[in-house]
């Protein structure tokens, strides 16, 4: 039935079985991160328009200069301008940072109004916003990692394995040359990419929020030695925000270039369109513990609870060589 | 099941549609959260309670901030807010004019014997000295050398009374102006915070004394507490069991502004 109606979007591809895919806690805090971050970051913004400079070490240095980064105006003979001077680089960054706005309503500012929560200054609305959300990101955190310890989706696909590091060359080459395979679980460099997030960037840039708190760094001075000084910390709090902006970047290219209704149903509804080669579950009469597809066996943790429907027939008879796949898939890219 | 298909597909479409808008749209929609009464952002607010509880209770009472070495002291002390209210307050001025020779430091509200305290009576007092770092709420930090009487000692000669909950500081400086009348600056704080070792009536800074633009003749230093929680020229300390007859009642001339009470991360 499914077939009958995905069939005008792509009745000429052959396709691979309908798998459920994300449980139904992996969705959730995926969307209410979503929103968490947009408003962590644009009010992260905020806060750091009230001092738009980026140091190493314990303090800022007014009478000395520890400072790798400073956004600001500038008044020069062409009226003024708005500077960035990155490692002692300076930038000419009018319109964007250090001055913003219109020429007869200029902004001087360090992030630019429509990049902050409020558009005007307002610091403690900025902090009032931040922290409420850092609740909501550490909430959905905390469901996320008991859930996907639970039904498989840590170990399956954000866990690196042996085998992904072995695999990821080739699967960075597929990604470079746009073919995507849609399998049952993520492919190698998917890992790295959700690994990277879940278990360096966002503990990174909790801890070094935890390192700006003064009550924090009293009760645990750990914080302060580990990231070589409060001011560092506020730097690498910074850059992690960077890394995660790009990762957004990606993240939506990638979801545009792999396909958007078929990632985006399966980050809502769960079920997703596997390729052509995807192995069809022959289990389908346990699906309480389907097995995964072949060289993802192991059960994980706490065994696999994700349920699979009656799989519709792979024109290729299933578990076909991956280049057919890809011939199948080209369409795609 | 057509249908349910079809009802996802609008339904992620919309999704996507209005999650777009939402970027394009720039954030002027969340302008309102600005307004300090609007019911959203004291919805927002309420998570400040929590970190208040949490950090509580993940921070023992006693734990200590950092102290550093002579060396870290590289620069003078940052003057920001107040620095000079010989401006605008004649009483201050009267104050200053004679090196703060008359200046008296009141601790009053529920404690069983009132005390007043010269500033030759406060040097005169076992002193503590600390180097630690000032964290603005700006985000800047500055290592400096602070001296002081410990308040908790001040605290314990005046006999705090058993119903006091919260120590309210009262400055001379006066804030705001433009279009409201100024408003005197006062801050709080807990008796935890107020009692903690390192919080002192401080008098010195790097080994000289307390300059006027850092809050002559004597400022509180909270060292666990952002810089605004750090009240400068203060003449008052009371002890209360709620703030809210204060400025606008939240506990602070920045707190009335929208900051947090807290003030610890």
């Amino acid at each position: 039935m499914a077939s009958i109606t995905d069939g005008a979007l792509a009745e000429t591809k052959p396709k691979g079985p309908l798998v459920y895919r994300q449980a139904i806690l992996t969705r959730v805090t995926h969307w209410v991160w979503a929103i968490a971050m947009f408003f962590l970051l644009l009010s992260g913004l905020q806060i750091w328009n009230a001092h738009p400079a980026l140091y190493i070490g314990q303090q800022s240095g007014f009478a000395f200069d520890n400072a790798i980064l400073r956004i600001g105006a500038e008044n020069t003979d062409a009226g003024p301008r708005g500077f960035t001077t990155l490692f002692g680089q300076k930038f000419d960054t009018t319109g964007v940072l250090g001055m913003s706005g219109s020429a007869t309503q200029p902004n001087f500012v360090g992030f630019p109004d429509w990049a902050t929560i409020p558009s005007f200054r307002d610091l403690a609305t900025g902090r009032v916003v931040h922290f409420f959300f850092v609740w909501v990101f550490l909430g959905a955190i905390a469901i996320w990692l008991v859930s996907s310890l639970f039904n498989g989706h840590l170990w399956r696909d954000v866990i690196l394995k042996p085998r992904d590091l072995r695999d990821l060359p080739r699967d960075i080459w597929d990604h470079l040359r746009f073919r995507f395979h849609h399998g049952r679980t993520y492919t190698p460099l998917q890992k790295v990419a959700y690994f990277g997030v879940f278990f360096i960037l966002f503990p990174l840039i909790i801890l070094t929020g935890l390192t700006m708190s003064p009550t924090m760094d009293a009760g645990w001075p750990w914080l302060v030695d580990v990231f070589g000084g409060r001011q560092t910390a506020r730097t690498i709090h910074f850059v992690v925000m960077l890394l995660l902006v790009l990762f957004f970047v990606v993240h939506i290219v990638m979801v545009l270039l792999a396909g958007p209704i078929n990632e985006l149903r399966s980050m809502i509804t769960g079920y997703y369109r596997t390729s052509p080669d995807t192995e069809p579950d022959t289990r389908s009469l346990h699906p309480a513990s389907l097995p995964l597809e072949g060289r993802e066996r192991g059960r994980g943790w706490f065994g696999d609870r994700r349920q699979t429907p009656t799989p519709s027939p792979s024109p290729q008879g299933g578990g076909g060589p991956a280049t057919q796949a890809q011939e199948g898939e080209k369409s795609n890219g | 099941m057509a249908e349910l298909i079809l009802n996802r597909r609008r339904l992620i479409g919309l999704g996507a549609a209005s999650g777009a808008s939402l970027v394009l749209a720039g954030c002027d929609q969340f302008d309102f959260l600005g307004q300090r009464s609007d019911p959203v952002r004291n919805f927002l607010e309420r998570a400040n309670q929590l970190t208040y509880a949490a950090q509580r209770a993940l921070v023992g009472d006693q734990a200590l901030a950092r102290e550093f070495a002579e060396s870290e002291i590289r620069q003078g002390q940052r003057p920001n807010g107040s620095t000079d209210p010989r401006s605008n307050v004649p009483e201050y001025s009267d104050l200053a004019a004679t090196d703060f020779a008359n200046y008296k430091l009141s601790i009053t509200g529920l404690v069983e014997t009132p005390k007043q305290y010269s500033l030759a009576e406060l040097r005169n007092m076992p002193s503590r000295t600390q180097i630690t770092r000032h964290d603005c709420v700006e985000g800047w930090s500055c290592i400096a050398k602070w001296t002081g009487v410990p308040l908790s000692r001040l605290l314990d000669e005046a006999r705090v009374k058993r119903a006091a909950k919260f120590v309210v500081y009262h400055c001379y400086d006066m804030m705001g102006g433009g279009l409201s009348p100024p408003v005197p600056y006062y801050e709080s704080s807990d008796l935890i915070d107020a009692f903690h070792p390192q919080t002192i009536a401080a008098y010195g800074l790097n080994g000289g004394a307390l300059p006027i633009e850092n809050g002559a003749p004597m400022r509180i230093r909270i060292e666990r507490a952002l810089g605004y929680k750090q009240p400068k020229y203060v003449h008052t300390i009371e002890l209360v069991d709620g703030f809210s007859q204060y400025g606008l009642g939240q506990g602070g001339y920045w707190e009335d502004n929208g900051y947090d009470w807290y003030g610890g991360i």
